[in-house]
């Protein structure tokens, strides 16, 4: 047994880095950071900071060949790779942004907020991996209890408390269903690790009469609200939307990109594993016949990104306007998941890379904008492509590119999951989706039409100047969205050699 | 290598953007003469290929008859253990149907780009937008590979979104954001049918799907047991109808027109004229190019509805003309009657039809924006465009009021104008394929020739209101400039129109062969309308 361990623990290092990152940098917060005068948190930003440039760097070192780490407890392969990268990026980038922000430079103690990216972060870094249930249990829940404390970081601001309140119910009330349902499919399975279930639903040790094939639904579905919560599915959105409005914008973007692609990785293992069944064809395979997931993720797909579009129209906060955005977009990446081949898992994680460079783009636009002119109201964009080109270029072209328009990065997102959906003869869903697509053209437009179309409300027309490092940083989110709109190759043979699995 | 003068005349204009976006903003006859020289050299451009045009090659489904042809890898993706390999060419060449089309758009752009002088209001933006949108009018014409196609015919819809949106009328806001879920909602359907297609599609050269139009025609290169392998299916039927909406919404096709007189109303000048004379005419080149060749059984099914499509077009445009007291809204409802002629010429699926099909869409092009250009002299001066408002200018503005007449007659379908000519091949094909709706079609010359002259004589004959008195000057040495050349065009093909329909005969000819071939297929579908 402690062989395993001692086995293990050189492919472990960057996980290890990441937990130590988040020891330690309590440690400099507490002996060095608080004697500040000014306690900007800097001294422990950048060390959090230096800690995930590490934990990055030594990714390449682990060897990316499928395999099992402590046991069955954690897969490592390029799956999970994939996701990692993707993380400490977005990691980084908003250690970066939050650094800049002035809402948090106001907030007290500011240091521990980095603490807390570092743990939630090492907690992302577990999702990609988990294989076994209470591996995955322990992954989400400190993700989650972490996100509570960041989302309620303004302290002085009542709709940030109150986020992290319904935060805190809501993801409690998720989890405390997920782990019911984790034990009635340990109940059915005598298992734990996602192999030994798989195994055990292939085999036939559980034979599916009617009374189990009921429970293993049940339970498949209170899982299925775990993930879900986590990935802002519809119905178990309620949360989102007054937590991403109520939370520091930075803390906002990170749960909209890395959690959120955290949560991806944790169900598509999940299901890609627990339900394999045999391949077909090379990139397509079969599930097994007791359950028909793809269609409970397909109606997901749908209600979430009908639901997210429909009522981002409504918005006039571009946080909450945001947030509904990125409901939709957990509804086209869903899509991925319904179909579940090599090229459905491909197209989704070439959809998060995308996602990275629009999303967060997009988020931080808006957090520069607000820290000039105190606002994140719709109105108070009006006569913003006047006052302030470059960022309004920058925001129309983020927002362009979520809205999947050629030539920019989106488009490719949104072709290749639609090419994986058709592929997969969900024509009906790829239709929904298309649709989908053009409604949320409505309300990105919104935003464009208040920056070009339209006066400033109260006449201000005085330009609004940006420090360079704000123009700087716009300027490196646009040209991504532009490069990868014209040249996808690299990202698309990235994302397709990212797409294997441990399996046994 | 030959020179690459396809990509050069559909990239200039980008180039032409980057510089004005490089340019102050207060030099603004140095951003006009930009513009200018960029447009004018695309002209130019289009002068050389119509010059080494070979008008014997026939091109549609023959890649060896394209002309200019230019084929690059663009993305490539090896093949992997899991993947098949992914090859996306840019893949551009042109033929007799596309010719007439490069031409019109680079005639048009070089005489808009003249009518938006008049802008006053950030021109900066406005010419990169303007060229951006060039830019993609012209590739749309020159593209053979679909996901080129796709990508340039998106790339138009942002810029004239703002163009509509910020230079407009009144209500811009409106009728920018109704262009622009309009075409969006048309062309995801587009979207989809590309990524049908791509699986369905199997490359003969390479053995690996590809988005190839030309490959796409050949049912020999279909995979089998791909989702449009089986022709005459519902699942290709589907994506006919996925197509034609996609490509009705541009043309615009009763019931999908509606956001066209807002559009109209609202645009700018020159705007307007780059609508009505380019736009349009990418919808019927999209079903020209892509419905109807690689869906030839479906285009068969559904001759009829799209010949009674096209009378209603025809019928109903015209009298919503009639009704309008907006000067730019009649134009813009004549254009809905105009391209009904064009949906009912390639509908009736002879050469006759389809060649008066292709040049009325030359020649709409080329009227209506000389129409949109008129009507854009008189709002400059009198800043209103109510018919009720004016009378008697005849007096006051002679040159325009000639050249007014010269374009409503070219518009009514006069004997020794263009659009004479293109109409009596629409009507002479139609008759030969479906005599009862070529017959009632006919009922919009008379409505054509009732608004036109009722226009002409509420706005030019009687007496001149006094308040116009001072107002109302006629044209200058520009907007002269712009007018001239379209007049002269118009009556020149008018008179003899031969040149231009060489450039298309030998391609349409094999275009309705092509189709026609798979009569046979369509016959047994689904039981007859």
């Amino acid at each position: 047994m402690i062989e395993i361990i001692f086995n293990s623990i050189p492919s472990f290092w960057p996980e290890i880095t990441m937990s130590l990152t988040f020891v330690v940098s309590m440690i400099v917060e507490f002996s060095i950071g608080r004697k500040e005068k000014s306690s900007t948190g800097m001294t422990t930003g950048l060390f959090v900071l230096a800690g995930f440039i590490i934990t990055i760097l030594q990714l390449p070192f682990q060897n990316p060949e499928p395999r099992l780490l402590f046991g069955t407890m954690y897969s490592v392969d390029p799956f999970a790779m994939f996701f990692k990268y993707l993380i400490l990026a977005t990691g980084i980038v908003i250690i970066v942004f939050s650094m800049q922000s002035a809402e948090l430079r106001k907030q007290r103690a500011i240091g521990e907020f980095y603490s807390f990216i570092a743990a939630m972060t090492f907690g992302m870094m577990l999702m990609t991996g988990a294989s076994h249930l209470l591996m995955i249990y322990l992954a989400i829940e400190v993700v989650s209890i972490s996100s509570f404390i960041l989302s309620g970081f303004s302290k002085s601001l009542h709709r940030s408390s109150e986020a992290s309140l319904k935060y805190v119910l809501f993801g409690g009330a998720a989890s405390g269903v997920m782990l019911y349902g984790m034990s009635l499919l340990y109940g059915l399975t005598g298992a734990l690790d996602i192999f030994q279930i798989q195994a055990g639903l292939a085999s036939g040790v559980f034979v599916p009469q009617e009374a189990d094939f009921a429970v293993l639904m049940i339970s498949i579905i209170m899982i299925l609200v775990g993930f879900g919560y986590k990935i802002s599915a519809v119905p178990f959105h309620f949360w989102t939307p007054d937590v991403y409005e109520g939370a520091p914008i930075t803390v906002t973007a990170y749960l909209a990109v890395a959690s959120k692609a955290a949560g991806f990785a944790i169900m598509i293992r999940f299901f890609y594993v627990t339900f394999f069944d045999s391949m077909v064809d090379i990139g397509k395979w079969v599930s097994l016949p007791h359950f028909e997931w793809n269609i409970v993720l397909a109606v997901l797909a749908v209600i979430t990104m009908t639901l997210g579009n429909v009522v981002a129209v409504w918005q006039d906060n571009l946080k909450r306007m945001l947030a509904y955005s990125s409901i939709a977009h957990a509804g086209y990446i869903l899509m991925g998941a319904v179909v579940m081949t090599d090229l459905g898992i491909s197209a989704m994680l070439m959809y998060f890379v995308i996602y990275f460079f629009m999303n967060l783009g997009a988020f931080y636009v808006v957090m520069a904008v607000a820290d000039r002119i105190g606002s994140e109201h719709i109105d108070d964009y009006r006569g913003l492509g006047k006052r302030a080109p470059i960022v309004s270029v920058g925001l129309s072209v983020f927002l362009v590119s979520l809205t999947g328009l050629p030539p920019l990065a989106g488009f490719i997102g949104k072709w290749m999951l639609f090419s994986a959906v058709v592929e997969a003869n969900f024509i009906w869903l790829a239709i929904i989706g298309v649709i989908n697509s053009a409604i949320s053209l409505y309300y990105y437009a919104r935003v464009f039409r208040n920056m070009y179309l339209r006066e400033p409300l109260n006449g201000d027309t005085s330009p609004i100047t940006f420090s360079p490092l704000v123009i700087v940083t716009t300027i490196l989110f646009i040209v991504p969205n532009i490069i990868f709109g014209l040249y996808f190759g690299p990202l698309v043979s990235y994302a397709q050699h990212s797409v294997r699995i441990f399996l046994p | 290598m030959q020179f690459p003068i396809l990509t050069v005349i559909t990239f200039l204009p980008v180039l032409g953007m980057i510089i004005v976006l490089l340019l102050p903003k207060d030099k603004t006859r140095v951003l006009q003469s930009t513009a200018a020289i960029v447009t004018g050299l695309q002209v130019l451009l289009a002068i050389i290929i119509w010059m080494a045009f070979d008008t014997t090659k026939f091109g549609i489904n023959d890649v060896a008859s394209m002309q200019f042809v230019e084929r690059l890898p663009w993305i490539v993706i090896p093949q992997t253990p899991w993947f098949g390999e992914i090859r996306i060419d840019y893949f551009v060449g042109i033929d007799g149907l596309s010719m007439p089309m490069v031409l019109l758009t680079a005639l048009i752009s070089f005489l808009a780009t003249f009518a938006s002088f008049s802008v006053k209001k950030s021109l900066k933006g406005y010419f990169a937008m303007f060229l951006l949108l060039d830019a993609g009018m012209m590739g749309v014409f020159v593209s053979l590979d679909m996901f080129l196609f796709y990508v340039f015919w998106e790339v138009m819809l942002l810029p004239m979104y703002f163009l509509i949106g910020i230079w407009g009328g009144p209500r811009r806001e409106y009728a920018a954001i109704k262009f622009f879920l309009y075409t969006l909602a048309g062309s995801v359907l587009l979207l989809l049918v590309m990524i049908g297609l791509y699986f369905s599609t199997v490359d003969p050269q390479t053995g690996v799907h590809t988005f190839n139009m030309i490959a796409m025609m050949d049912p020999a290169n279909l995979a089998e047991g791909s989702i449009f392998s089986i022709i005459g299916s519902s699942a290709r039927m589907l994506a006919f109808i996925g197509l034609f909406i996609g490509f009705a919404i541009k043309v615009p096709i009763f019931p999908f027109h509606t956001w066209l007189p807002d559009a109209h109303v609202e645009a700018p000048t020159a705007i307007s004229v780059i609508l009505a004379g380019v736009l349009l005419k990418m919808g019927t080149y999209g079903l020209l190019r892509i419905s109807f060749p690689i869906f030839p059984e479906m285009t068969h099914y559904f001759q009829i509805p799209m010949m009674i499509l096209g009378f209603v077009n025809i019928v109903y445009g015209a009298l919503c003309a009639m009704a309008q007291t907006d000067f730019k809204k009649l134009i813009a409802y004549s254009s809905v009657s105009h391209m009904g002629y064009v949906l009912l010429g390639m509908a009736a699926l002879n050469v006759q039809g389809m060649t008066g099909a292709v040049f009325q869409m030359f020649n709409h092009g080329t009227i209506t924006a000389m129409l949109f250009l008129l009507v854009g002299v008189i709002y400059d001066r009198a800043h209103t465009r109510g018919l009720n408002e004016f009378g008697g200018v005849y007096n006051k503005m002679p040159i325009y009021s000639f050249l007014t007449v010269i374009a409503f007659f070219a518009a009514i379908g006069l004997p020794s104008m263009s659009g004479f000519i293109s109409e009596a091949f629409v009507f002479l094909g139609a008759f030969q394929t479906n005599k009862l709706w070529t017959i009632l079609s006919t009922l919009g010359i008379v409505l054509g020739a009732g608004y036109m002259l009722w226009t002409f004589q509420r706005v030019f004959m009687g007496t001149l209101p006094e308040k116009w008195d001072d107002v109302l000057t006629d044209v200058n040495g520009r907007e002269i400039f712009t007018l001239v050349p379209l007049a002269i065009i118009i009556i020149a093909l008018g008179v003899y129109p031969t040149p231009a329909l060489d450039w298309m005969s030998t391609s349409l000819g094999h275009l309705v062969d092509f189709v026609n071939a798979s009569a046979p297929a369509a016959a047994g579908m689904f039981g007859a309308f």
